[in-house]
This record gives structure tokens, C-alpha cells and sequence, in this order.
């Protein structure tokens, strides 16, 4: 790891300040992606900004049925809020199975969010759950907001304070993980809202998170496992490395998509 | 057997000490003025370095000194050598090519060392390290064995033409092609034995000061061997006079082989400390330990069993080509012959073998040793062979096996061990019992319901362990011999030490060691400490590997004890003015048998160093060295039978139960030997279904880390049935087989013959991933 | 450099540190703690693994001034006296360790767990629970039985794990 300056601030102002003061300085929110990246020294942040004791960026609320999720909220905090075990239980589930559980005590829904990996679980939920990201300076739809590997409509210095969303009928989560990293090789959030239906995938894209059109058609007409046989999961732009093919993968979508329908 | 003497479960003495974080492993070392190594390697699999510019890093924060391999050249360091010479059929030697320990002119895998950087701290040292820069011309690469030995392949050193080592045969060819010409059935194989990374959860390490007033080296490192260690690093690589250099290896974090061998690293860390003038500490990260400890197996197999109409085995004909990468690892070219091809007779009555074995070059980390060693790749193609036949000959597995089963011993096979006991019918028996084997079919039904592939396969492995004699193998080409040697100190109030040159990291020697003492002089187990993995401190002895420290160090032990007891009941006969032939050792106490005459034990050990009363002519004190050289090897054998059920929407395979029947000879402490059963069954089911190294076409290592290295987690295995038939081992005095590495040799077999079974598959290649099998299920739909 | 002031232990110290320090290498080196180990860079293998304010984190994947203002309980900390942990004893009683070098992240982790679950735990939960914790000697079999057998131990349970 190259050497680093850690601050701690204690408001979103000032870690914004403190942010927008270097160029070559990063947030750090659960640290449990950045640090190992910055231990094989892929990355190099000049500063890091700890967002983890900012009062503004925690806690888990429920406002009639919109559920607002602060940045700095762990997984194992998700996992563990009886709120959410009742108004969104696949969510809940779905970060109590993110990485293992020394990792949950750190990682947060805020750091996954911005950090975008194509292998995480929490960008499929916020796409399928037409959540809205919630940042230091505006409000971005979910859909404007994942915009690629590792890309985020965040702007240099901007962060995220929180997510919300209107709490689904019917939501879950189904992931078949990478049998060495555990991360997601193809992992798919499903949410229904009255008519509307979304499907979003992740671990499976070549171009990060997306929402599967046919899955959501298939659905919205008829919400069932069944409803998906006839849908052809294309392997077009789908990921293809060591651990499985884009034909592959695209069978897991198909697969946990189904499971996750029962599931919910 | 007493609570804590021979074949007692007894929880383990050094446990207190790593369970409450106070043990002493080799990065837990500091000493004054210490200081930190990075090395520089290379990030190409095969380049010409062209130059080397160290100034910028010499001028960074805290950098005492950037080293070169032409400095070391200068120094007279030596190069890295394999200690065991095989040679071809034609009977040339095998073409060893050079391997320094910093590389110069050449570099010839990613990871290679080019360059080491020590200075103040650990990050510092890395930080020079990205500052040393090296000019590389890119040379063509090649990383797999079979397209190595084609014409027109890459060269990986000039002394090994067409990247050949060697080209070995063992057994009869002629009679083995005439078997199969006269067979009524014969099974044909191509097998991949996937190679894998050992992944001791301690890197290695190594901590080297050199002391100017008295020019001496003092060295802690990860070894399994230390004394092995400081041989090599004294006769061969020129370090320093054994007598000049101590190798301490402290609690060491497993080893599974890949601690055995001297590498760059300590060769480096010793000479830098010499000449830097401080005390240098390398430890490994997981990449490196990833790119340069050496690998296991990867071999390519073809291969024929042939059948009479009886469906008895008359013949076995086998092709092997072994990646050994880019340079011969210390021990070697032994695996893929004397610890493989001696081993294909398996349980079975096979007249006649012929097995070739071609080593090659790569562009890749060097291959040796990891545990099992040759013997799980004899055993998967025996295994899966007769798992294959009995398919096509329409019999079931068990009744083929029995058929063709070993029962007369001693019994020697064609390739030549010579197999001093057994039953294995019992432990196929004991195992399919313990497995219900005559339930699957239910199971299968049931699992079919729910939807998934239920499959169940078998394993009959036989393994040899403490290879032996040592005039024997020296025969064979064996640098060293393998004898183990022991000491037992009583010490004047009749507490004992033993120095045992075998090693242990993990295998609960200070226990089971510490057992064979309390059995013999009737004292508590807290009476006896072991002490090992320091030269200064135990005599010259060979180390723990190939699941040798039961039957060898042990043996060793036992012989001592033979001379302490002797010893001490000629004192105690003496006190007693009795009979030394009437004293028997017992309650704590030595007694003249049949009467109450008796002296406290200790009494006796304190009457031998006050020499005030010993028998006329005798020595003070009660010390005894024994070295036992085995008179053959100890061949333990078994059954495992697992069941699976495959997913087919996803292809994971979940391993639904695992048996394993084992027979180890005689038992010290069942406790740790079945904890050593389940560790190599687990590693075993990694290899079949999780664990592979792939290295794309330039050379770089795919599998680096965890991320993409599909280690065994506790999910991904059941709790195992483990149980054990006996049949003495009758080569040693304690009738003891071995037992380190039967769980990693019988189980990889048992595994892929119950996935193949249950995907209707003749066969699948290890590992058997998820993607594996759905694109196999697939290929198949 | 960060100035970094915690409670190891139980004893306060503090130390002024690179930025970059990971507590792993700051309860190594600053304070000669080390029965935390590391066994990886990529954050899997869990030898390091601490209680940082009573839960299980990685210490590798954590930097020192992170935790400052905290309260770590490394591996040296779990018992006080001469008495073991449950769960140190377990291991122990049930042979769940052989090299030693996993144990300790994997009895700080067991400790996380059964903490966590308050008695309620199963062989699959212990499995799937112990995710973070890589070892490679034993087959994970007498660790799992180590683990239910302290839980029960710890829960006043008499059901003794298989």
C-alpha cells in the first residue's frame, strides 16, 4: 500500500470540503473493497475521508411505505434491522449474504453502491427496486445512476448519503456465487410494485449491473417461476472469464431469476 | 494402553499455545537492527533481461541495499539444484537446467526473483522494489506440457533439448502390449491430473543474521526440514560450512510438501544479510505464494487397462507426461516416478505394468512434492480406470475390486514395492457398510424428486509411506538418505526430552512423541517435551514429509527408548539388587516383578547422574541416540466412498456423505490421526472439485489469489465418517503405517467417479466445477 | 502519519503511525500481538480476524487509525487468567486445529458467531457461518464440532455437539 493521509470528519460538509480540497482523494466507507485494492497497490489515494462517523449517513428509517437506507449503514446492520426483515425482507437477506460476516461488519450499502462492482449484490437491488440514490449535492434515479464497470453518475467529491424506496409487494434475491471469491457470478434481484415489475442482474454483465426487459415483461403478466421458461436469456454481452461462460451465465441469470420469484 | 500412553485420544499438549496466539512462527521473529526484503520478480514468463537499473530505488526512504544476482554470482552463491537424479531409459542423466537464486540473463516464469531491495520496513521495501527497473525482451512461452515437447516449442533452457528431462520407463513393456493384445476387454483412458497450489495458510518466510565476530548465520524459516535445509544451503548453494549456519524452524503453518524444498528466498535473505550487514526478513504475500511456492501434480495421462474374460486385470500400460515448470524443484523428478509409477499396481493382482514418464519445461512455478506426492495420481487413474471398467463390463465396482484384490502378502508387484500386509477386502467392506451403500438406489430416487443428480463412487487406494531403505533409494538416485534419527534425555529427576529430527507443523508431535514416552516410563505426558526444528539443538535428522514421522521419526524414537530402558533397568536392578531381566517399569516406578521391591523412577534417573551407586564399568547419566533406517516402505490402504448430488439447472455439486476406511497399521492417538484423515480428504476434494492453477498462453497465473483459487471452505464439505481396520505393519517396531496423506491420495477418485455416476458421464476433468459439469451436462443434453 | 489512540485488551495505547498501517500490522509490530496472523491480501482468509467494539472484523482490511477510539480484543485478550474461552477449549478437547496458524482468526470469528446466534446454531449455520475463515489442515470437521460443542457449553445447552 502506498502511504495515505486518513481524516475523519464528522459532517457531510466537511467531508466534502475535505474531498473536494485534493484531487487524488477518495472516500473510504467500509474500506472492504478500497483497502484491498490499495494493498496491491491498484490504487492510491493521496487521502482518505472516513465516512463512517457521520451522524447524517446512518440508520435505517421507514416513512409510510418509503424505506431510506443510510450511506453508512453496514450489511450486517441491513441484514439485522427488524424494519427491514418486515417491509423488505429480500433486501435484508441479500445483505446477509454479502461477502462473509467479518465483512459485513464493515462493508456498507453506501460504499457498494458507489463503488459499482460488477460482482456486487446491492447494485441488482437498487436497479430492482427503482430506488433512489440520494448524494451529498441531488437525488439520481437508479436507473441514471449505474453507468458501468466500476461507474457511477457521482461526480468528483460528491457522496452518497443515502437510498430510498418504496417498499415492494414482492422482492428476493437469488445469487449462484463464484465458487473461489464467493462473489456473485450471476446474481438477480427481482421487485414487484403493483403492475410493475423489475428485474435486475448482477455478477453477469459485461457492462456492470443491468434490469433483464423480457424477464420484467414475462413477470408483469404473470408472476411466477414458470413465467420465465419462455423467456431466452441472451449471452450476448455477458461476462466470460475463467469461472464461467457467457452461455453459462446466462443459464445461472434464467435459473436464479426463477429462484428468486419463488423466493419472494 | 493407559489414559495417556499408546492409542489414547489425547487432546493435544501444544494447543495451548496456538490457541491463545502464543505461537512462535518465523514472522513472529524480531531481533535487533532487523530489517525488510522485497523481491523484485519478473512479470514476464520468459524474457531476456536485457539491464538492470537499481540507482533510482537505491536513493529511496529507508533502503539499505538493492542486490542483484550478479552480485550473488560474484559471491560465489550456487545455484538451485533437484536432489534426486533420475535418468532416461537410454540411461542418460536427466537435463537440469540452471536456476539462480536471483535470476540472471534469463528469467523463465512469472514470479521468477530478479531482484531483492532491503530496507527499513516492509513497506518501504516495497516501495524501492516498484522503483528498480528492469529491461525485459519478451521471449515465446509455453505453459503446457503436452504442446512443450512438440517440435518447434519454445525453449526453456538450452540444456534440455525439446524441453525434455527425462524420458523414464519402469516394468515389462513387452509382456504389458502382450497382455493388452490378448485381452478380451480393454479400458482406455486420457486422464488430467489438475495441478494444484498447496496453500499452507502461513506464508513462507525467512528470517537470515549474519554474525561478523564470529562468522556464523543464524536462519529461521518456514521449513519442514530444517537439517535438509542447512545441508543444501551448505554443501550445494555455498552459503556457509554447516558448522557456520543454523537453521531454526519454529511453528511452522503447514506444509503439505511445499515446505520441504530450499528456495530463492533464504538462499537471498542469508547471503543479503551478510552482505548488507543487517538481519533480513522476507515474508511472502499470498501472490507469492501463489506464483513461486511449488505446485503439485499436473500431470497428462494415457492409459490401458486390459481384462481377461473373467474380468481379471491382466495388463496396464500407461503414458505420462509431467510439467515440472521452469526449473527442477529440490525433490522433483522423484514424484512423477519412484513415488508414482511404483504405485500403479494399486490392490489389485496385475501381471504385468509398463509405465513411461516424460518431464518437461515450462514456463511456469516449478512442480514437486505436495501431499501425496505421486501417489494420488497413481491412484485416480487406477481408480477411475476400474471404475470405468466395471461400467463397461456391466459389474459393479465393489465386485470388480474383489475380484482383482491383493490377498497373499507379502506380495510383490511388478513395478517394484513389495507390499508387506493388508486386507483391503476389510476395509471395503467396513466402508461400504458405514455408507450404506446398499441404500443408494433409494437415495438416488429421493434425490431425483427433489431434482437433483445423486451419485455415489468409490475409491481403493494403497499408498506407500517412509521410503526406504536408504541404500535403496540412494540406488535410485536419492541425493539423501531417509533414516530419522532420535535422543532421549532423561534428565536427573526423570522429567524427559526427546530431540527428534522429524518436524512438526501440524501433525501434534509434541503429543503423540510425548505418548510413546509416557507408555514406556510410566510418567505423565506433562513429563516429556519434544523438541525438534532447531540444528544447533537436535542432531542431524531428515524431517516430516511423505507421512514419515509415525513410521520413521517415531521408529526412531522407539529404538532410543529401547537403550534407555535397558539402561535404567540395570540401575534400578542395581538399587534394587535384583535381576535386571526380573525389573519391569511401571505405576511411576521401576519394580523387581512378582515382588514390592521398587524404586521411584525418578530415583533411578537421579541415580545414574549422581553415579554414586551404578553397576561396575557403567557410564553416568540416561541419555540415548538411536537413527533408524526402515527396512521397506510402510504401505497403509483403504476404501472411501462418497455420495454427491448435482444441481443440473446450476452444475454444483454438493458432497452429500464421505466414508473412509482406513488401515494405518497401529494407532499412537486416533484423535490426530483422524484429524490428518479428514484434512487430506478435504484437500482431496478440493483438487476433484474446486482447486485448479490455469495459466493463460503468455504465462501469467489466472488462479493468483483467493479471488480466483478455489479453496475448501467449511460449506463445501460435510462432516466425514471416519473409522479404521488394522493390520500391523510388520517393517517397524511399532507396527505403524503412516497416515499424513492417505485422506488427499484416496478421496480425489471416490469423488469423480460419484459425479460422473451421477451425471451419466464416462468422464469428467478434475476439477469438477459448477461450470464444468452444467457445460458438460450440456454438451451431453 | 495518523495518531491512533484504542483499547487492546483492555490497556490503552496510543501511537503515532503511517496512514497507511493496518491494524493487522499495528497489533503485530507496535504491539507485539502476534497471535493475529495473515494468511492472505485479498481479504479471505480470516487468520486475522479481531473484535473491533465486540464484533469480528479483518484486521487486514482495516487501517490502524481506522480503528482508533475503539476497543480491540485480539486472540491475547479472549481470556483473562488462567482459565481458557469456551471456544478456546473446545478446540482444544475436539483437536480443531493442527498448524495453528488459522486458529486464532477462526476462534475470534467462532466467538463472533456464537455470540451472534445466541445458542440457536446448527451444523449449516456454523458452516456457512464460517465463510470468512479459511483453513487448510483440517477439513473444517472438528472445527465445526468444536464451535457447537462451546455453544452449547456457552448457552448452558447439555446437548453436546456430535
Amino acid at each position: 500500500m502506498y502511504e495515505t493521509n486518513y481524516h475523519r470528519p464528522s459532517t457531510v460538509e466537511e467531508a466534502v470540503a475535505l474531498l473536494s480540497a485534493n484531487p487524488d482523494a477518495k472516500p473510504l466507507a467500509g474500506g472492504q473493497t478500497l483497502i484491498p485494492t490499495m494493498k496491491q497497490r491498484l490504487a492510491a489515494p493521496s487521502d482518505l475521508v472516513d465516512l463512517r462517523h457521520i451522524e447524517a449517513l446512518r440508520g435505517i428509517k421507514l416513512e409510510g411505505r418509503r424505506i431510506i437506507i443510510g450511506a453508512a449503514t453496514t450489511h450486517a446492520e441491513v441484514a439485522g434491522s427488524e424494519a427491514l426483515q418486515s417491509a423488505c425482507p429480500g433486501l435484508a437477506s441479500l445483505a446477509a449474504h454479502i461477502g462473509d460476516p467479518h465483512v459485513r461488519h464493515m462493508g456498507t450499502l453506501g460504499g457498494s453502491v458507489a463503488n459499482n462492482d460488477p460482482a456486487a449484490d446491492y447494485p441488482s437491488a437498487m436497479l430492482a427496486l427503482d430506488a433512489t440514490i440520494h448524494t451529498s449535492t441531488r437525488d439520481i434515479k437508479a436507473d441514471d445512476y449505474f453507468t458501468g464497470l466500476f461507474e457511477t453518475a457521482l461526480d468528483e467529491g460528491e457522496i452518497i448519503v443515502a437510498v430510498s424506496f418504496e417498499a415492494p409487494e414482492k422482492a428476493a434475491y437469488a445469487k449462484f456465487a463464484n465458487p473461489a471469491s464467493l462473489y456473485a457470478m450471476a446474481g438477480v434481484f427481482v421487485a414487484r410494485h403493483g403492475a410493475g415489475v423489475r428485474v435486475a442482474v448482477t455478477g453477469a454483465g459485461s457492462d456492470g449491473v443491468f434490469r433483464q426487459g423480457d424477464m420484467e415483461a414475462a413477470l408483469s403478466a404473470n408472476w411466477s417461476p414458470a413465467a420465465l421458461d419462455s423467456v431466452t436469456v441472451s449471452a450476448d454481452d455477458l461476462m466470460d472469464d475463467l469461472h464461467a461462460s457467457a452461455a453459462y451465465r446466462a443459464s445461472l441469470i434464467k435459473t436464479m431469476a426463477k429462484r428468486a420469484v419463488a423466493a419472494a | 494402553m493407559g489414559l495417556q500412553g499408546i492409542g489414547a485420544a489425547v487432546p493435544r499438549k501444544e494447543d495451548r499455545r496456538f490457541t491463545t496466539g502464543a505461537g512462535r512462527y518465523t514472522d513472529d521473529m524480531v531481533v535487533q537492527g532487523m530489517r525488510h526484503a522485497a523481491f523484485v520478480r519478473s512479470p514476464h514468463a520468459h524474457a531476456t533481461i536485457k539491464g538492470i537499473d537499481t540507482s533510482a530505488a537505491e536513493g529511496m526512504p529507508g533502503v539499505v541495499g538493492v542486490l542483484t544476482g550478479a552480485q550473488l554470482k560474484e559471491d560465489g552463491i550456487g545455484n538451485l539444484i533437484c536432489g534426486w537424479a533420475i535418468s532416461s531409459k537410454d540411461g542418460s542423466p536427466m537435463n537440469m537446467g540452471e536456476w539462480s537464486p536471483l535470476a540472471v540473463g534469463k528469467v523463465r516464469y512469472v514470479g521468477d526473483a530478479v531482484v531483492v531491495v532491503v530496507a527499513e520496513t516492509r513497506a518501504q521495501a516495497r516501495d524501492a522494489a516498484e522503483a528498480v527497473m528492469i529491461d525485459y525482451e519478451e521471449l515465446p512461452v509455453v505453459v503446457d506440457a503436452v504442446e512443450a515437447l512438440k517440435d518447434g516449442a519454445p525453449q526453456v533452457h538450452e540444456n534440455a533439448p525439446g524441453n525434455l528431462i527425462y524420458d523414464w520407463e519402469i516394468g515389462e513393456r513387452d509382456a504389458t502390449d502382450a497382455a493388452i493384445a490378448g485381452a478380451a476387454h480393454v479400458t482406455k483412458m486420457k486422464i488430467r491430473n489438475n495441478r494444484l497450489v498447496p496453500n499452507a495458510m502461513e506464508p513462507r518466510a525467512a528470517l537470515a543474521k549474519y554474525d561478523k565476530a564470529e562468522d556464523h548465520y543464524t536462519l529461521w524459516t518456514t521449513s519442514q526440514n530444517p537439517h535438509v535445509a542447512r545441508l543444501v544451503l551448505s554443501a550445494f548453494y555455498n552459503v556457509a560450512p554447516e558448522n557456520k549456519l543454523r537453521v531454526i524452524a519454529p511453528d511452522v503453518g503447514g506444509g503439505f510438501g511445499s515446505k520441504i524444498y530450499i528456495y530463492p528466498e533464504e538462499i537471498v535473505c542469508l547471503w543479503a544479510s551478510k552482505r548488507t550487514g543487517v538481519p533480513v526478513k522476507w515474508v511472502a504475500d499470498r501472490t507469492e505464494s501463489f506464483l513461486t511456492d511449488a505446485h503439485g501434480r499436473d500431470h497428462v495421462t494415457e492409459v490401458e487397462m486390459a481384462f481377461d474374460a473373467e474380468n481379471r486385470i491382466l495388463g496396464l500400460k500407461v503414458d505420462t507426461i509431467a510439467n515440472l515448470g521452469a526449473y527442477m524443484s529440490l525433490f522433483s523428478s522423484a514424484v512423477p516416478t519412484y513415488l508414482y509409477a511404483t504405485l500403479l499396481s494399486g490392490q489389485y493382482v496385475i501381471p504385468a505394468i509398463h509405465a513411461n514418464v516424460r518431464t518437461v519445461y515450462t514456463n511456469t512455478a516449478p512442480v514437486d512434492a505436495y501431499r501425496g506426492a505421486g501417489r494420488p495420481e497413481a491412484t485416480y487413474l487406477l481408480e477411475r480406470l476400474m471404475e470405468t471398467a466395471a461400467r463397461e463390463l456391466g459389474v459393479s465396482p465393489a465386485e470388480l475390486r474383489r475380484k482383482n484384490f491383493i490377498r497373499e502378502f507379502p506380495y510383490q508387484t511388478p513395478v517394484i514395492m513389495c507390499y508387506d500386509a493388508g486386507d483391503y477386502e476389510a476395509s471395503l467392506d467396513a466402508a461400504m457398510k458405514a455408507a450404506d451403500w446398499d441404500g443408494f438406489p433409494a437415495r438416488k430416487a429421493e434425490a431425483a424428486s427433489r431434482g437433483k443428480l445423486r451419485g455415489i463412487g468409490m475409491s481403493c487406494y494403497i499408498e506407500a509411506c517412509g521410503i526406504a531403505p536408504s541404500a535403496a533409494v540412494g540406488a535410485l538416485g536419492a541425493g539423501v538418505g531417509l533414516w530419522e534419527s532420535a535422543e532421549v534425555r532423561v534428565n536427573a529427576v526423570g522429567t524427559v526430552e526427546v530431540l527428534t529430527g522429524s518436524h512438526s507443523h501440524g501433525q501434534g508431535h509434541e503429543t503423540t512423541f510425548a505418548q510413546l514416552v509416557s507408555d514406556r516410563f510410566s510418567i505423565p505426558l506433562d513429563q516429556v517435551n519434544i523438541v525438534h526444528g532447531d540444528t544447533d539443538k537436535v542432531q542431524m535428522g531428515m524431517g516430516t514429509y511423505g507421512s514419515r514421522s509415525g513410521a520413521v521419526g517415531m521408529s526412531a524414537i522407539a529404538k532410543a527408548l529401547d537403550k534407555v530402558e535397558t539402561k535404567a533397568k540395570k540401575i534400578a536392578a542395581h538399587l534394587l539388587e535384583a535381576d535386571e531381566g526380573d525389573i519391569v517399569i511401571e505405576d511411576g516406578h521401576c519394580k523387581v516383578a512378582g515382588t514390592d521391591k521398587q524404586v521411584p523412577w525418578f530415583q533411578v534417573a537421579l541415580a545414574a547422574y549422581t553415579a554414586h551407586n551404578l553397576p561396575d564399568g557403567m557410564e553416568p547419566g540416561l541419555k540415548e541416540g538411536a537413527f533408524y533406517d526402515p527396512s521397506n516402505f510402510t504401505f497403509p490402504a483403504g476404501c472411501y466412498i462418497c455420495e454427491v448430488e448435482v444441481d443440473p439447472e446450476t452444475g454444483k455439486t454438493e458432497v452429500i456423505q464421505f466414508v473412509a476406511s482406513d488401515d494405518f497399521g497401529n494407532i499412537i492417538n486416533p484423535l490426530i490421526v483422524e484429524g490428518q484423515v479428514h484434512g487430506g480428504i478435504a484437500q482431496g476434494i478440493g483438487q476433484a472439485l474446486l482447486e485448479d492453477t490455469a495459466y493463460d498462453a503468455s504465462g501469467q497465473l489466472l488462479t493468483a489469489s483467493y479471488m480466483d483459487y478455489a479453496m475448501p471452505r467449511a460449506a463445501d464439505l460435510p462432516s466425514f465418517q471416519v473409522s479404521n481396520t488394522v493390520t500391523p505393519c510388520p517393517s517397524n517396531p511399532l507396527g505403524i503405517k503412516g497416515c499424513g496423506e492417505a485422506g488427499a491420495i484416496g478421496s480425489p477418485p471416490a469423488l469423480i467417479n460419484a459425479v460422473t455416476d451421477a451425471i451419466g458421464v464416462r468422464d469428467i476433468t478434475m476439477p469438477a466445477s459448477p461450470r464444468r459439469v452444467w457445460e458438460t451436462l450440456n454438451a451431453k443434453a | 502519519m495518523a495518531k491512533v489512540e484504542l483499547t487492546v485488551n483492555g490497556r490503552k495505547v496510543a501511537r503515532e503511525v503511517e496512514g497507511r498501517m493496518l491494524l493487522a500490522h499495528f497489533l503485530r509490530e507496535e504491539l507485539e500481538l502476534t497471535g493475529t496472523h495473515i494468511g492472505c491480501d485479498t481479504s479471505q482468509c480470516g487468520a486475522c480476524v479481531v473484535h473491533v467494539d465486540g464484533k469480528a472484523v479483518k484486521s487486514c482490511t482495516m487501517l490502524a487509525a481506522q480503528a482508533s477510539g475503539t476497543e480491540v480484543t485480539t486472540i491475547e485478550g479472549l481470556s483473562t487468567g488462567a482459565d481458557l474461552h469456551p471456544v478456546q477449549r473446545a478446540f482444544n478437547t475436539h483437536h480443531g486445529l493442527q498448524c495453528g496458524f488459522c486458529t486464532t482468526g477462526m476462534i475470534m470469528a467462532s466467538v463472533d458467531i456464537i455470540n451472534r446466534y445466541g445458542g440457536a446454531l446448527d451444523e449449516a449455520t456454523v458452516r456457512a457461518e464460517l465463510e470468512g475463515n479459511i483453513c487448510r489442515c483440517t477439513g473444517y470437521h472438528n472445527i465445526v464440532k468444536a464451535v457447537l460443542d462451546a455453544n452449547a457449553e456457552m448457552h448452558g445447552q447439555t446437548q453436546a455437539a456430535e
